[in-house]
């Protein structure tokens, strides 16, 4: 159904948009794909299976991984405790949680990197304790993109526990269900939507986070190097085919990421909507 | 009375957690930003921000920042009102290409820079006999900070200019209202808080952008430095009492940049109710 709007200053705001978005977004990425369909394929192939490379993409997979899945429980507590309970500094802990967003990812990094080398506050306790190292390890990589992750959960997930009916809750106490089962079968299958979205969001920002890990991870080869950074340091080199290679296959890995995420709200909303 | 028994070892197991995570991951790097810089006592604070290169690149950090801000103004304030108040075919691409930004990581983003206007590219013959140079120089630094920034205000009007409708510019415009007369009195007032948080998270971002400024910086102490640039210049040289007083004002500006989404967050959904009633 097609309607001509009354309103006028169409012509002028889809022009303003159009032009900003052309060269903001639209030529950069019409160069990309020029300049890649400029490569060869053996040498696209040949630089993303180097060794180096392949450790890249599994330390920043691995490590975004094991990031997002801590952030995805600490996402669900804090939401819980900020929607469910009342208790002091509640206002304080829902405004700190944005931090990541408004720090600079660099003095994030700094900061992370000094406090958790062996001479750190952290990194000394941890160090004499137990003998861990966190700084220029991938645990420290860890840290660090748990640190970027924090919000991203949290926040897809408040607004949804925040419109759950109580009476679904009141209904199943009546029943007979105690408070673990009606967590289980009638609250977590309601928020598991946004829980998988704040994850796969956080989940692809850490992947191609640079920033605050850069720092941390001590870019030793094959142990901590991110495959942000290798791209980085071919770009330094001007060895430009290498970089947008393997640009290419973390914007694939990337795009996988968000289409499973697509695919799997689309199935959980249909059985959760009983559509199935 | 609420039905449901509230378990108070479990609210308070939880509630400690989350204290406890919180203030490991979030509070302590504050703190410990906080006492470095005044490590060497406040007269080594002080040098820290006031040197020379230090405040060049605040300068080039705040201009960047108004560059960016004002063109995702504009931007975000002609895409929300085309996208929301007129139908047409391809919106859901233009959507898609508007969020797509914050998708790709800030290196990537550099990179597409480079490859756009670097010396392979093919604006770079036009560009270059006419004395525009854009990658390693000030410009490149803007367009990379408008980039990483591109959906921030757009996203928080959509959602509201959505709930609201077309209804009132449509009266309006039976009535002979034009276009910009329209937009100031009666879409503006809609959307002015949730704009202003946009704002605010704009600047955020585009104050402590990093690994896309870096790509396309040429890090030129004093020229194309920014302060987050500045900051890892004076990490890498072991100077860690300047690198952390310079990351103080960046944390000053991000606690100011809480308290100002506070309090128009609050003001923003009183907003979005009035528009849905």
């Amino acid at each position: 159904m097609k309607r001509k709007s009354i309103i006028p200053g169409f012509g002028i705001s889809f022009g303003i948009t159009i032009s900003i978005l052309s060269i903001v977004v639209l030529i950069p990425l019409c160069s990309l794909v020029v300049f890649t369909s400029k490569l060869s394929f053996s040498e696209f192939l040949y630089t993303v299976t180097r060794p180096r490379v392949m450790s890249g993409y599994y330390v920043s997979i691995s490590t975004a991984l094991v990031a997002s899945l801590i952030n995805a429980v600490m996402g669900m507590i804090l939401a819980w405790i900020l929607v469910r309970y009342d208790f002091p500094g509640k206002r304080f802990i829902d405004g700190i949680i944005e931090l990541p967003f408004a720090l600079p990812t660099a003095v994030a990094g700094i900061s992370l990197t000094h406090m958790t080398t062996t001479n750190g506050w952290v990194g000394k306790f941890f160090y004499d304790l137990f003998g861990i190292r966190i700084a220029y390890t991938r645990l420290g990589i860890t840290v660090a993109l748990i640190f970027i992750g924090i919000p991203f959960v949290v926040r897809s997930v408040q607004p949804v526990l925040e419109k759950i009916d109580i009476q679904y809750e009141e209904a199943a106490y009546i029943m007979g269900a105690d408070s673990g089962t009606t967590f289980r079968k009638v609250i977590f299958p309601e928020l598991l939507p946004a829980l998988i979205s704040g994850f796969t969001l956080a989940f692809a920002r850490c992947i191609g986070e640079y920033g605050s890990v850069v720092f941390i991870a001590g870019n030793t080869p094959y142990e901590t190097e991110i495959a942000p950074l290798l791209i980085m340091s071919e770009l330094q080199e001007f060895d430009y085919s290498a970089a947008t290679s393997i640009a290419l296959v973390m914007l694939a890995i990337a795009f996988v990421i968000l289409s499973v995420n697509a695919l799997l709200q689309a199935s959980v909303s249909r059985r959760v909507n009983g559509l199935a | 009375m609420d039905i449901r028994k509230e378990n108070r070892i479990l609210k308070w197991v939880l509630i400690i957690i989350s204290f406890v995570f919180l203030a490991v991951f979030l509070i302590l790097p504050l703190i410990y930003i906080i006492v470095t810089a005044f490590r060497d006592g406040l007269s080594g604070y002080i040098k820290g921000i006031t040197d020379e290169y230090a405040l060049k690149a605040t300068g080039l950090t705040i201009k960047a920042t108004i560059i960016a801000v004002l063109v995702n103004t504009i931007f975000g304030l002609a895409a929300a009102w085309c996208i929301t108040k007129y139908s047409f075919k391809g919106k859901k691409i233009l959507s898609t290409f508007i969020d797509l930004p914050v998708t790709v990581s800030p290196i990537i983003a550099g990179l597409i820079y480079v490859l756009t206007f670097g010396r392979q590219g093919a604006l770079y013959k036009y560009l270059d006999p006419l004395g525009i140079k854009i990658i390693f120089a000030v410009p490149g630094i803007v367009l990379a900070t408008v980039f990483v920034t591109f959906p921030f205000i757009s996203r928080e009007l959509i959602p509201i200019l959505t709930a609201q409708g077309t209804d009132e510019e449509e009266a309006a415009a039976l009535m002979g209202a034009g276009t910009f007369t329209i937009f100031r009195k009666v879409t503006l007032p809609h959307v002015k808080w949730a704009l202003l948080y946009g704002v605010v998270l704009c600047t955020a971002r585009a104050m402590g952008e990093f690994g896309a400024v870096s790509v396309l910086s040429g890090h030129l102490r004093g020229k194309t430095n920014t302060l987050p640039l500045y900051i890892e210049l004076l990490y890498q040289g072991y100077d860690f009492t300047g690198a952390f007083a310079a990351s103080s004002i960046l944390v000053i500006m991000a606690i100011i940049v809480l308290v100002l989404r506070l309090i128009l967050e609050h003001k923003g959904k009183k907003e979005l109710d009035v528009s849905r009633r």
